[in-house]
């Protein structure tokens, strides 16, 4: 396989892979290497601009302090939500063992 | 059957006065539902009998003289992101599949609260992330002016579904152009409203500071009368605009006196001649009708696609974290859990979901976040303060929805960035967070639609709509 | 600071000195959830206090609870702290009692910065952060052995998920367990005492992680630290740090490094493991949290806050201490103070003075002869109590009366200090009464009465228990005193 100069390494694919829990290909990890290299090759035009007199945007339409009051509103049935569960045991989500490495 | 098929307001219009009833209507959309769909891959979730037994319900409320809704008998299909108690939603996702959400959305309660029936769930690219509904699990929608070519995307089944007259109305969601895009590739009209108009409560997230529900009509008068409906507060949505609104239908048959209308001088650059033929056309028609058309300048807005491919992954990156197989959807088995969760993830997401997830993983990971991020965060400012100064000066901006028309099935799998390339005209919105439309207007040289877009200031949806009825209405006279 | 180790000599040890932080999570007593409105409760059915917001389902979205606000603001402003403007960010990482696999949380910004805690010996811990968070939910582990690294599955309950924390980091200004175990102690104290939150560390309603580095005294960079997790009694957290130190300690002996990881506190082995280590770290991909908009009170609403909040422990000491402030035993009261304003006390301490009564002895009597029935001493009549106080001082009742008469009146609070006194027959042996009876005295013991008018003062004794005999006790020995030094020098 050619060693292409990409701007994200596939090392860099394979840990971003990991840390979104999702398995690569070897041929997903090349691929990814070269499209994400292309993109945010394009979005390195936004690197030389200056924008420091510009704080960050997170929401389009400002708002502040949107609150709930402290009542009480009925829950949902356990069934209805166990019923799309993958796996229940008693009411409870039943997942595999967790390990600690 | 075409005596049936009016206009969504005629529709509504004719149920009331007990012309016809929502039961004949409902059936007649079926009929054609059953005739194109699955030609078309438009509906990906049905249910018949429940839309007839609503209309009987409706049919029999209004022949005894009680009050009905402003939809009343209505048959409206929903993009399958938007979640819904008597449809299983999915959003086009393998992950997703035969998941029944345990509560509707907050436009779902009030379309149906209207009256309002609900006929099914629309084909969408996979959580809304494509420009061509290609991206879909359960397989491509079509477009149904050419079936060789896409119907847009994301929204491409609410699109689809609406110029083949499976359903007068759909809604859509649209996160970077995923309704303009569409409606302009089927040549219908198709409106994202101001951020925090609709409440996005049950509209399952793609990237939650751009995502806007907004309707698909085959005119602006429909679009309107939906709009007046599915726009309000809502206190479950923290990002919803508590304010009061206009009445939209009011400006429908207005005129364009002291109208002053942009153009961006920086898209000149990426007008195809026939693009560009077309905008200067609907320039004309404005400026020839009262209208003041003027050039104007967003020094920013050429790094709207690079900023929104940077927000909309991370943030969708995020979002979309929690289907991990432990609480609903696929679950893939795995020894561990971690094992589980990555099985499942691996099977249950398609290829462009993937590299999305991917990309914005990357954007937030430590060490890249001031770059990527930060960067584009900042950039999203500078683009709203070039809005700012520019709609000091005029009311409206017009651009053409899309560089192109409808474009081959497969022409742009290959090359995400192409096919992100799509919606260069429609993002700036999302990130200013303004209201735009998209109305049909003009031909490609393959004779598909091409489709105008009219943008205005945040909360200026009245302004949007007002030019747009204009539009149509000199197209109509002027445009064969 | 104590270690118990064998191995090590005593002197090895003085070299270092440990720096201790914590971390304090603590659930707030809102009635319903942080996001979404389902009731905030502990110990109900598992999986029946949710809904799709607090499940994470797709679509649902969040919207902030005042009362947390209210809440945090409390324990921001009992701490000293800056309440200031702040915003939410999502913590991104998976596990699967994380609905969302995210968690939102404040990150750079947030709401309650900058304070202190002074504890009861005067040293001080400042407070860098108390922010708003959301908890998880439960994970039960299933095996034979009940070890998580055997288990077989693990069932996941969601009531717990989405119940506001407040998350108070200690700046590392703690240098031993015992410091680290009263800062908890007394933190505790000050944030239960605003009403947001119980504290109760069994029920897991306090949490503490402690952050834990040694280095040489005469270095002035932190060495490596490790993470101990989720300590759940001030007995744990002791044990954890003191083995913590120690493990370092050794490790630094034998020129080893410290590898900074996040390390468990195993309860039945009294010692730490390892969790994890930094390079295992997750990299939390921190944003702004897009469906929640900034948080930022107002003065006003953080006025009327400070305003309805129930009265701050320190205030309430301060108040008490205004009281004895002149007394000549004030240096041994001190810590008679807290016990008072720890069993609620303070306040009837604060009328009973008011009506006139001694403050030193209202202090004594309440911290020791009360504070065994605490329940019945609260209901006590400040007015009674303080007659009560007055009989002892002015010496119409001793202070063994004094405190019959105090018992019987915490069995019955409802029964006036006189009715006690005729009820048990108490004799009032004032100064005359007293006079009386040494005068008889006198006349019967010449020989020791002579031998105290020489100048003999353990004569006093002898006539002090001459009288208790005669009055059964009842009589005060310091009016013995002072008659009899009267009738020497008179
Ligand atoms: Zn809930």
């Amino acid at each position: 396989m050619s060693q292409k100069n990409n701007l994200i390494s596939k090392e860099q694919v394979l840990h971003v892979a990991k840390l979104a829990k999702l398995s690569l290909s070897d041929t997903e990890v090349e691929l990814f290497s070269e499209q994400l290299s292309h993109i945010l090759g394009y979005a390195n035009e936004l690197r030389d601009l200056d924008l420091s007199n510009y704080p960050p945007t997170s929401h389009p339409i400002e708002l502040e302090n949107i609150f709930r009051e402290d009542v009480v509103i009925e829950s949902i049935s356990n069934k209805k939500v166990i019923d799309n569960a993958p796996q229940s045991s008693n009411g409870q989500f039943l997942v595999p063992p967790i390990l600690n490495d | 059957m075409s005596e049936f098929l009016y206009n969504a307001v005629d529709i509504i219009e004719n149920i009331k006065n007990q012309k016809v009833t929502s039961k004949q209507i409902v059936s007649k959309y079926f009929d054609n539902i059953e005739n194109k769909n699955k030609e078309l891959n438009s509906f990906i979730a049905l249910n018949k009998d429940l839309a007839l037994s609503k209309a009987n319900e409706i049919d029999e409320r209004i022949q005894k003289g009680k009050p009905v809704g402003k939809l009343a008998g209505l048959p409206i299909g929903i993009k399958d992101n938007i979640c819904t108690e008597d449809f299983e939603t999915t959003c086009g996702s393998k992950i997703l599949k035969n998941w029944h959400p345990p509560y509707n959305a907050t436009v779902i309660k009030r379309l149906t609260n209207e009256d309002a029936i609900i006929v099914g769930k629309t084909n969408l690219d996979e959580f809304a992330m494509g420009s061509s509904t290609e991206h879909s699990a359960f397989g491509p929608t079509k477009n149904p002016l050419d079936l060789t070519k896409v119907p847009g995307g994301s929204s491409g089944g609410s699109a689809c579904a609406v110029k083949a007259d499976l359903v007068p109305i759909a809604l859509g969601s649209d996160t970077g152009g995923s309704i303009r895009q569409p409606a302009s590739f089927c040549g219908i009209v198709g409106m994202k409203p101001t951020y925090g108009l609709v409440s996005r409560f049950g509209l399952i997230a793609f990237a939650s500071s751009l995502d806007q529900i907004g309707p698909f009509a085959n005119t602006v008068k429909d679009c309107a009368t939906i709009l007046d409906v599915i726009a309000g507060y809502d206190p479950a949505d923290s990002t919803s605009l508590d304010i009061k609104r206009d009445n939209f239908s009011d400006f429908l048959d207005r005129d364009l006196k002291g109208m002053k209308i942009g153009l961006i001088k920086e898209f000149n650059e990426y007008l195809d001649p026939e693009v560009s033929q077309n905008l200067n056309l609907a320039a004309d028609l404005f400026a020839n009708n009262g209208a003041a058309v003027s050039e104007i300048s967003l020094p920013h807005i050429k790094y709207s696609l690079s900023t929104y491919y940077l927000i909309a992954p991370a943030e969708a990156s995020s979002n979309l974290a929690r289907f991990d197989g432990v609480r609903y959807g696929l679950r893939v088995a795995g020894k561990n859990v971690d094992e589980m969760m990555i099985n499942t993830r691996t099977q249950g997401f398609g290829p462009e979901v993937k590299r999305r997830i991917m990309l914005g993983t990357y954007a937030l990971s430590s060490g890249y976040y001031d770059a990527y991020y930060g960067t584009s965060q900042k950039l999203r400012t500078a683009l709203i303060s070039d809005f700012k100064k520019a709609y000091e000066n005029v009311d409206v901006i017009i651009t053409p929805t899309t560089p192109t028309g409808a474009f081959k099935f497969g022409a742009k799998l290959e090359d995400p960035l192409q096919m992100y390339l799509s919606d260069i005209f429609t993002i700036p919105s999302n990130l200013a967070g303004h209201p735009a439309i998209s109305i049909p207007f003009g031909k490609d040289d393959e004779n598909m639609p091409l489709g105008i877009q009219i943008l205005s200031n945040a909360l200026d949806d009245s302004k949007v709509i007002q030019v747009a009825s204009i539009l149509e209405k000199l197209r109509d006279e002027n445009v064969t | 600071m104590t270690i118990q180790n064998n191995s090590t000599d005593d002197s090895e040890y003085s070299e270092y000195e440990p720096t201790i932080g914590l971390e304090v999570h603590c659930e707030l007593k809102t009635a319903t959830k942080l996001w979404c409105g389902c009731k905030n409760s502990f110990g109900e059915q598992p999986n029946t206090l949710i809904c799709p917001v607090c499940l994470g389902l797709p679509g649902s979205l969040p919207v902030l609870n005042k009362k947390a606000v209210e809440y945090a603001i409390r324990i921001g402003l009992a701490l000293n702290c800056t309440v200031q403007p702040s915003i939410f960010h999502r913590k991104n990482y998976f596990y699967p009692d994380m609905p969302k696999d995210f968690q939102i949380s404040q990150y750079d910004i947030p709401i309650n910065t900058d304070g202190y805690v002074l504890l009861t010996d005067g040293s001080k811990v400042g407070i860098v952060r108390a922010h708003i968070e959301e908890d998880t939910g439960k994970s039960t582990h299933f095996s034979s052995s009940g070890r998580i690294h055997e288990s077989t599955a693990t069932l996941i309950d969601y009531n717990r998920a989405g119940i506001p924390l407040v998350e108070i980091v200690s700046a590392p200004d703690i240098t031993s367990s015992e410091m680290a175990k009263s800062y908890v102690n007394e933190l505790r104290n000050i944030i239960v005492a605003t009403g947001a939150t119980d504290g109760k560390m069994e029920e897991g309603s306090l949490r503490v992680d402690a952050n834990v580095s040694v280095k040489k005294k005469d270095q002035i960079e932190l060495g490596t630290r490790c993470e101990i997790k989720n300590l759940n009694s001030l007995r744990s957290l002791g044990k954890a740090i003191d083995y913590e130190i120690d493990r370092q300690i050794q490790l630094l002996n034998s020129q080893k490094k410290v590898i900074q990881q996040t390390r468990h506190f195993n309860e039945d082995l009294n010692q730490t493991v390892t969790l994890r280590t930094k390079e295992e770290a997750e990299d939390y991909r921190y944003f702004p949290e897009p469906d929640l908009v900034s948080l930022n009170p107002t003065g006003e609403w953080i006025n009327e806050i400070k305003l309805n909040m129930p009265k701050l422990l320190i205030d309430r000491r301060q108040s008490v201490i205004e009281l004895i402030k002149d007394s000549k035993e004030m240096s041994q009261l001190i810590g008679t103070v807290n016990t008072l304003v720890d069993q609620q006390l303070d306040t009837l301490f604060i009328e009973t003075v008011g009506f006139g009564s001694d403050p030193t002895l209202t202090l004594k009597r309440l911290t020791n002869e009360a504070a065994n029935s605490i329940d019945a001493a609260k209901k006590l009549n400040s007015k009674e109590l303080a007659y009560l106080i007055n009989l002892e001082t002015s010496g119409k009742v001793s202070s063994t009366q004094s405190k019959a008469i105090l018992s019987n009146l915490l069995e019955n609070t409802s029964e006036t200090v006189d009715s006690i006194i005729s009820r048990l027959n108490i004799q009032s042996f004032g100064d005359k009464e007293i006079e009386q009876l040494l005068d008889n005295l006198i006349l019967e013991k010449q020989d020791e009465f002579k031998r105290f008018v020489d100048g003999d003062d353990k004569v006093i004794q002898f006539f002090i228990g001459q009288v208790m005999k005669l009055t059964k006790g009842q009589a005060n020995g310091k009016s013995v005193t002072q008659i009899l030094l009267k009738k020497r020098n008179g």
